[in-house]
């Protein structure tokens, strides 16, 4: 039991002067990817029968592969901002929520940064 | 984790039924939720059947008149008893309103009522509100300026006022708060939708002059951020008003000083 003051409570540690930028990046990922998922939905489709020689040849232009990498980074980033408001809205154990905010981040990350270097390795690779 | 289920001793059981005078033909069945916080039992739903014929139209009505001709245990909040107090919001028919302006009517079947969701109850139909005060105090409701007093009232252009439609009429009921599931689960740090309400109708009035003092006590990802536009606040607020779009028209103000 604690005798605090509600508006003690309340006021708890004050406002973090922060979540404008996190509130704006979703929403400006949001927008980024419509225009990136219809591009590489439609992209797909026109490759669809496609030889495994074709589909690479596709991925080898410089621009194709920037679009591929723009649409990864995109992808985990817009996940990864979604996510961790899931998880602060529901996890109300600070350690099991500080341990899944990092676990959601780090996966992210390895899996943007595979995505990325995969798409490298076809534009570089021989 | 966000539990899911009430705690054993919230458990609502059944409870007594109150059957309808002898005689009556137009009887309508109202199931309300009892607590007591002076006995050791569990909530439950007492069953009143009142005769409609010797009653007014609204539920607050009914409430009344169960409170003054059968069962003068029942508590509950009521006073102007014309939708400007705020005072009997509860949970009608699954939906948080006020008593006093929804009529029985509009409801089909039996009669439920519960007090405002996810809030301590004091007593049957009564919450404890404390904490949503605390956090109408936080955003400061008042006129705050630089600018000294002139020597008469402060003015404001027509177009300026009628910028506080919408946002004036609120009466601080709480159905939007706590028919919001951000409120429900983080309510200790989320302000919810009334009181964002309110810090959006102190940023829109052209005499204030604390606009930015105003937003940097907002911005944080709780206090603010946690409304994920669900809209509840807006489907249910009996007076008619827009708590969503406040809160984006302030998320707007928070981009706009920025970009």
């Amino acid at each position: 039991m604690s005798l605090r003051s509600p508006f003690g409570r309340v006021k708890g540690l004050g406002a973090a002067h922060e979540g404008v930028h996190h509130w704006w990046a979703q929403r400006l990922s949001a927008l980024a990817l419509i225009p990136l998922t219809v591009w590489f939905v439609v992209s797909l489709v026109s490759l669809s029968g496609a030889d495994y020689a074709t589909v690479r040849a596709w991925m080898g232009s410089p621009v194709v592969a920037g679009l591929l990498i723009l649409l990864i980074v995109t992808v985990f980033y817009h996940a990864a901002l979604g996510l961790q408001v899931v998880i602060e809205d529901y996890v109300h154990t600070e350690a099991t929520k500080i341990a899944a905010l990092l676990a959601v981040k780090a996966a992210a990350a390895v899996l943007a940064l595979s995505g990325v270097l995969a798409v490298l390795d076809v534009l570089f690779g021989a | 984790m966000v539990e899911f289920a009430l705690p054993k001793n919230s458990r609502v059981s059944d409870g007594k039924t109150w059957p309808a005078p002898a005689g009556a033909r137009n009887v309508r069945r109202f199931r309300i939720y009892r607590w007591n916080p002076d006995d050791e039992a569990n909530p439950r739903l007492d069953t009143y059947e009142v005769d409609l014929d010797a009653c007014g139209p609204m539920v607050l009505d009914a409430l009344i008149k169960i409170k003054n001709e059968i069962d003068p245990t029942l508590t509950f909040r009521r006073s102007c008893r014309e939708g400007v107090c705020g005072s009997c919001a509860m949970n009608i028919d699954g939906t948080n309103s006020l008593a006093c302006t929804k009529f029985i009517d509009e409801i089909k079947g039996d009669v439920k009522i519960y007090p405002l969701p996810h809030m301590p109850v004091v007593k049957d139909l009564v919450p404890d509100l404390n904490q949503a005060y605390a956090q109408y105090a936080v955003i400061e409701p008042w006129l705050k300026t630089t600018t000294p007093a002139p020597a008469r009232e402060r003015r404001q252009s027509p177009e300026d006022r009628a910028r506080l439609d919408g946002l004036w009429e609120c009466i601080l009921c709480f159905c939007c708060t706590t028919s919001c599931p951000s409120y429900w689960w983080n309510g200790e740090r989320y302000l919810g939708p009334a009181i964002l309400l309110q810090a959006y109708r102190w940023l829109a009035d052209s005499r204030d002059e604390a606009a930015g003092e105003r937003l940097d006590a907002l911005e944080d990802p709780f206090r603010l951020y946690r409304c994920h536009t669900i809209l509840n606040c807006t489907r249910t607020c009996p007076k008619g008003l827009n708590p969503a779009k406040a809160i984006a028209e302030i998320k707007k103000l928070m981009i706009a000083r920025r970009v």
